[in-house]
């Protein structure tokens, strides 16, 4: 049975995802960020058929639970051509984008076929201990992505305000959601404590931190990377 | 067994390398705005440079303050930044000096975070006042 305070996360969600979009559109900057806002757009609609199915088959339903887990799987093979978007933007001034396109269609294919023989092999028992599985190992690629993209961003000296603090965000968002998965792999009895709270408030950060990167900060915005560097001196 | 270890070490540790860039991102930009005499006088800071531990007063007259709504995000964050900053700085300042003078660092640099975005609210709270009082009764 979900509270009052999973349904306000639930409905807090939709509401960033509509923020994004809505400060997408009135900066006329929906095509140039086209893969976050189909990722924006799905998320919105996963969660209002979620919804949908957790009224009329209840949590606890298999219908529900294996559209939640699936759809998620989805998501995260969309969040990674987002992330194709963000190298392609970063690697812009070396002409690499041929690479980088050719780079995601191929990652896109190991990751599809690789979740198929995973499935394949298990398919006499897909159980949830398999779904954790696989979203942590999925989440992980996102991570280990997005590290690489860090490391690019530093190493380039990329200095578009903008752009570093939408890769931070997804940063943050993709390990916490890998930890969490891979926390509830080895001790499955936390997932009634803190550790079902952890996704959902993933996902309410990266709308909630894009939005406000994309009200805050012009496209214009200049940061030297070597500030953010922590170091004790 | 093991790579779920490995995975959940390797998140964890690189989830605190990313909110604290985040953070240090979201501060860089304010560290070299100057502070107006209103927020001065009214927040009292007579020092040049705010120390770090005026942050949690700081955030207590923002509360008081009203604003756009739109700076409740990034303070948040900031605010957990500054959360786990204190915390760096207790446990290191008798082991390593140097970490725990970075954080105290930091914390200054949240400070004035927090100074700019209550000078806007004061400036947002004038222009609501001047236009309430132009407005025809």
């Amino acid at each position: 049975m979900l509270g009052p305070v999973d349904y306000l996360v639930w409905f807090a969600g939709p509401a960033a995802q509509a923020a994004v979009v809505v400060c997408l559109l009135r900066k006329r900057e929906f095509l140039r960020y086209i893969s976050l806002s189909i990722y924006v757009l799905g998320t919105t609609l996963v969660t209002t058929i979620d919804f949908f199915l957790l009224r009329r088959f209840g949590v606890q339903s298999l219908e529900y639970t294996y559209f939640y887990y699936y759809s998620e799987s989805l998501l995260t093979i969309l969040l990674f051509l987002v992330i194709m978007q963000f190298y392609e933007q970063v690697f812009a001034e070396l002409r690499a984008a041929i690479y980088i396109r050719r780079s995601a269609v191929a990652l896109l294919v190991a990751t599809a076929a690789f979740s198929y023989l995973v499935v394949h092999a298990n398919k006499d028992h897909l159980t949830s201990r398999f779904v954790v599985a696989l979203g942590q190992n999925l989440y992980f690629i996102g991570v280990v992505l997005t590290y690489i993209l860090w490391g690019a961003v530093l190493k380039l000296r990329e200095t578009r305000t903008r752009l570093i603090q939408l890769v931070l965000a997804l940063g943050v968002y993709f390990s916490a959601t890998a930890a969490a998965y891979s926390l509830r792999n080895l001790f499955p009895g936390l997932q009634g404590s803190f550790l079902h709270w952890i996704p959902p408030l993933a996902g309410l950060w990266l709308p909630l931190a894009w939005a406000f990167t994309f009200v805050k900060v012009p496209e214009t915005a200049r940061l030297a990377t070597a500030q953010l560097m922590a170091r004790a001196r | 067994m093991i790579v779920a270890i490995l995975i959940c070490l390797m998140s964890l540790a690189l989830m605190l390398q990313f909110f604290v860039s985040y953070c240090r991102s979201v501060i860089a930009a304010s560290r070299t705005l100057e502070l107006s005499e209103q927020v001065r006088e009214i927040a009292n800071l007579r020092e040049p440079t705010l120390r770090g531990d005026e942050f949690l007063r700081l955030v207590q007259l923002l509360r008081l303050c009203p604003g756009r709504g739109e700076d409740g995000g990034d303070l948040r964050a900031v605010g957990a930044y500054y959360a786990m900053l204190h915390g760096l700085r207790a446990v290191f300042q008798p082991l390593a000096p140097a970490i725990a003078r970075w954080a105290e660092k930091e914390r200054e640099n949240c400070s004035h975070f927090a100074a700019l975005a209550l000078d806007r609210r004061i400036m947002y709270s004038r222009e609501l006042l001047s236009q309430q009082m132009s407005a025809p009764v």
